[in-house]
């Protein structure tokens, strides 16, 4: 499954924009119409898809509560895809007559989460309706054990697995407080988690006061839960407050929706077959070009995109991916996704056209997760830059559905040997390709490299 | 402490903060110093204005004759022209529960904070329940409610009350059990945590055991009128209560006011809250003092200081469209965000709604309620436009500065629909600008 992330970012080659992914979400609803016409007054409200890769989304929050009279446009709930928070509009007129999954559930995308009334004296109707239908299953509880990825500016692509704390003999032990097993103590934040998290709490032995359970018993429990690899549901770590930044040592934290996609695509990967290629670039040109414009908010990346670009103008094999195994596509447009850190993981970015000025916004919008479904589903090739950490050089893991990816290190100046016999020092970095080698050849690759050495060390075009 | 805490809230207005913590001692001296400097000042306040404090348990003699001294000895007898009963009201503990001021306490104990428990059970969920609440989850606690009636909240008007719940339940630490009693609790004891004993409030079977670490009892106030000497002048108490009539008037036995004795605040039950007190005994002084004046209690404002605040004055919707029925008017409900108000934004704050209950017919305001950002001040408004008996129309052209949250009240005048005109200026001459 593909997270693509485009940047409509070219020059010469025609430009056309990718249909936004709303498409999809718009033919659940129509198909949806069709459907409850024979019902005609009460309406399901469906789990959109955000994203062509979306399955399943959670409900962040219910902006109407049961009752409500909704207007059509309005927003009506929050969901979380895998990328970003998006607020979801009713097509109708109506009254919320009853919300199915509540604050925190989880369902896959086009199973319904709640039912619109037309009239108020359906809404009674409607909430029969909703006790009666067996609400569509909400995703397995939390899976394999996972740590918290750091906050802040690391980015990591490989999320680090943490052992998990081995259980206790939880089966066997009976409860202290509880007289014998017949009652279980839970204190009311144990309750909400082991609620949220999906925990009998019957199987938590409790570690408070008198045997009691607390959020923590219930968390490790939940940790440990044997199930079948299946995305992971959000849990907050600490009291009502934001989850202290950085990794709790001995915690097992399962993923969000964010890290649970970046997971499913990593492994996806692995059946890709690739290959690398290396290049050293020497950089003095353009780091003078990016002294000049810095102050515009133009950033390295930002230039190393569009030197990628220019690249790819001239080597359309590179711009191609396999999405069938059977095929070349060779994409129409150059969409250039950069890889961008975010609390939490990471995550890819598009930046439109040639509007740089516009690359900072959309960055932080990556950040705060507020990404727009065009924005980023359809990148072809993806630049991943960790040159700012120092590193020298490192190899990316291909992205699901595109060709190649390219991984920057940094640029160091270095002792070279000139051309004419002397020893100089030049700013050299590193560029890695990985790519698919289904549908792009090493002597295509390596050419394509050449190319944009050539681009990077002479930057004049860069910037027009 | 909440805010301090609120990473979300700090980083959205740019602010960084290190982890906030707290000195539970410091905490509870400043709420203790507080409550002493007030009453210090007041004392002051009352000897500066030549009043002579008479320290002792008082009781009545007969007509115009009080006895006062400690509680077993005789003591002093003075005479006054008027007698003004203004004893209050102590926190109810309902039979069954045992209170030891230290794991099972009352809102008195609670107020001095000498300790934060783990996990702490709050019976009753009215607003002091919920003040505590909001405190107690705040320093970091984990609360549990219980409450008699089905609903949480049960005295708010619903519409406020399941948005409270909402912001100030559900998202916070907080679990609740709806239509119980706690018929039996006992203390912590050699180790074991305070147990209590629930039973379903109508059936009366036992329903569940909690096991927490403290209990706080906060199921209402009872009067504080044992001992009075009222069967000297023939008055029977109500429920503890001093029966009264409008003008505070005590009432005895037959229902006849007692001349020259009144009673006021929590005493008499008509409105157990401190400014209603006051009130009162401001109407009563007016009486003594040769002009007649009746309290009307419907314009008086009450508040629940949360975070955000509840505040209300006049009537619930229930309640109105109840009296509207009853005399056949017609009811309006205007209704505004907090959201759309520029200092809640500015603030991040912009969770909050308020609601008015009019008569569309002759605009009379029935009943104003607000859940936000500090509501208990901008109640006033409302509650002053209701004691002078204000309509919507004369008061909805007025102006209020912005930016400031007082115009989510505007907001409320002005969504108005009023059918009868507004009347004249009340002044008679135009006031030149």
């Amino acid at each position: 499954m593909a997270l693509f992330l485009q940047t409509t970012f070219l020059t010469s080659s025609s430009s056309l924009r990718q249909k936004p992914r709303l498409s999809s979400w718009a033919s659940h609803i129509s198909s949806s119409r069709a459907r409850t016409r024979v019902h005609a007054k009460i309406r399901e409200i469906f789990m959109p898809a955000l994203s062509s890769t979306m399955t399943e989304g959670k409900i962040v929050s219910w902006v109407k509560s049961e009752g409500d009279k909704l207007s059509k446009g309005e927003s009506v709930v929050v969901v979380e895809s895998d990328k970003a928070d998006m607020d979801v509009e009713t097509f109708y007129d109506g009254y919320l007559a009853a919300i199915m999954v509540e604050e925190g559930g989880v369902a896959a995308v086009g199973s319904a989460i709640a039912l619109l009334a037309e009239s108020q004296e359906e809404i009674e109707e409607a909430k029969s309706k909703a006790a009666s239908s067996s609400p569509t299953p909400s995703s397995a509880p939390a899976s394999a054990p996972v740590s918290e990825s750091t906050t802040g500016s690391d980015a990591v692509e490989k999320a680090v697995v943490v052992v998990p704390q081995s259980p206790s003999a939880m089966a066997s032990a009976v409860h202290p407080a509880s007289e014998g097993g017949k009652r279980v103590v839970a204190s009311p934040y144990a309750k909400k988690l082991a609620k949220e998290l999906k925990v009998d709490l019957g199987r938590v032995i409790g570690s408070g006061p008198n045997g009691r359970i607390v959020a923590k018993d219930v968390e490790a429990v939940a940790a440990v839960a044997t199930e079948l690899g299946s995305p992971a549901a959000k849990v907050s770590a600490a009291p009502a407050v934001q989850a202290p930044p950085g990794i709790e040592l001995g915690s097992v934290v399962p993923f969000t929706t964010m890290q649970g996609a970046v997971s499913r695509n990593m492994l996806e990967s692995l059946s890709v077959p690739t290959f690398r290629v290396g290049y050293t670039i020497t950089t003095d040109a353009l780091d003078a070009l990016y002294k000049k414009i810095k102050s515009k908010g133009v950033t390295m990346t930002a230039l190393l995109a569009k030197a990628t670009a220019l690249a790819l103008v001239k080597h359309p094999a590179i711009n191609s991916s396999c999405r069938d195994g059977n095929s070349f596509t060779y994409n129409s447009s150059i969409n250039i996704a950069v890889a961008v850190a975010i609390d939490g993981g990471f995550d890819y970015t598009l930046f439109f056209k040639m509007l740089i000025r516009k690359w900072k916004e959309l960055v932080d919008k990556a950040r705060a997760k507020q990404l727009q479904p065009q924005e980023y589903n359809t990148g072809t090739f993806t630049l991943s830059n960790l040159g700012m950490f120092g590193v020298d050089r490192f190899d990316a893991i291909l992205p699901p559905g595109t060709g190649a990816i390219m991984a920057v290190g940094a640029s160091q100046p270095t002792v070279v040997a000139t051309k004419d016999g002397r020893i100089g020092m030049k700013s050299q970095m590193q560029v890695n390709v990985t790519a698919d080698h289904r549908v792009i050849y090493g002597a295509d690759l390596a050419a394509f490299l050449q190319t944009l050495a050539k681009i990077i060390e002479d930057p004049k075009d860069l910037t027009f | 402490m909440r805010d301090l805490q609120n990473e979300h809230h700090m980083k959205a207005l740019g602010l960084q903060v290190a982890a906030a913590g707290y000195d539970r001692q410091g905490v509870a001296d400043h709420a203790n110093n507080l409550a002493t400097k007030i009453r210090n000042n007041l004392t002051n306040s009352m000897k500066a204005l030549g009043v002579d404090i008479l320290t002792g348990v008082g009781s009545i003699l007969g007509p115009h004759k009080v006895q006062y001294g400690k509680l077993d000895s005789p003591g002093n007898i003075v005479t006054a022209k008027d007698i003004i009963i203004a004893t209050g009201s102590v926190p109810f503990v309902p039979k069954g529960i045992e209170v030891d001021g230290k794991t099972v306490i009352t809102s008195d104990h609670a107020l001095k904070l000498e300790s934060v428990p783990d996990w702490i059970a709050i019976v009753g969920s009215g607003y002091i329940g919920l003040e505590f609440s909001d405190v107690y989850t705040a320093l970091g606690s984990e609360v549990t409610f219980i409450e008699a009636l089905d609903q949480l909240m049960p005295g708010f008007d619903p519409e406020i009350g399941k948005l409270a719940q909402r912001v100030l339940i559900n998202p916070r630490k907080i679990d609740y059990h709806t239509g119980v009693f706690a018929t039996k609790i006992t203390p912590a004891k050699n180790g074991k945590p305070v147990t209590i004993e629930l039973i379903d409030a109508k059936t009366k079977e036992p329903k569940d055991i909690l096991e927490v670490d403290a209990a706080l009892i906060a199921t209402g106030r009872a009067p504080f009128t044992d001992g009075l000497g009222l069967d000297s002048v023939h008055v029977e108490r109500k429920r503890g209560f001093v029966p009264v009539d409008e003008r505070m008037r005590v009432l005895d036995f037959k229902g006849d006011p007692v001349p020259h004795l009144y009673c006021i605040g929590d005493a008499n039950g008509k409105m157990m809250l401190a400014h209603a007190a006051s009130a009162q005994g401001i109407s009563v002084v007016e009486q003594l003092t040769g002009r007649d004046h009746v309290l009307n209690h419907l314009s008086i404002p009450a508040a629940c200081f949360t975070h955000p605040e509840i505040s209300m004055v006049g009537l619930t919707e229930p309640q109105a469209r109840e009296k509207a029925e009853k005399e056949g008017f017609e009811v309006s409900v205007a209704k505004t965000s907090f959201k759309a108000n520029t200092k809640a934004l500015a603030e991040n704050e912009g969770e909050g709604l308020a609601k008015l209950i009019y008569r569309p017919d002759n605009g009379e305001i029935l009943g104003v309620h607000i859940f936000g950002l500090h509501a208990a001040d901008l109640i006033h408004e409302a509650s002053n436009a209701i004691a002078l008996g204000t309509r919507i129309q004369d008061i909805k052209l007025a102006v209020h500065a912005h930016p400031t949250l007082s115009e989510v009240i505007d907001e409320l005048f002005k969504s108005a629909k009023v059918k009868a005109h507004a009347s004249g200026p009340i002044v008679n001459e135009p006031v030149a600008v």
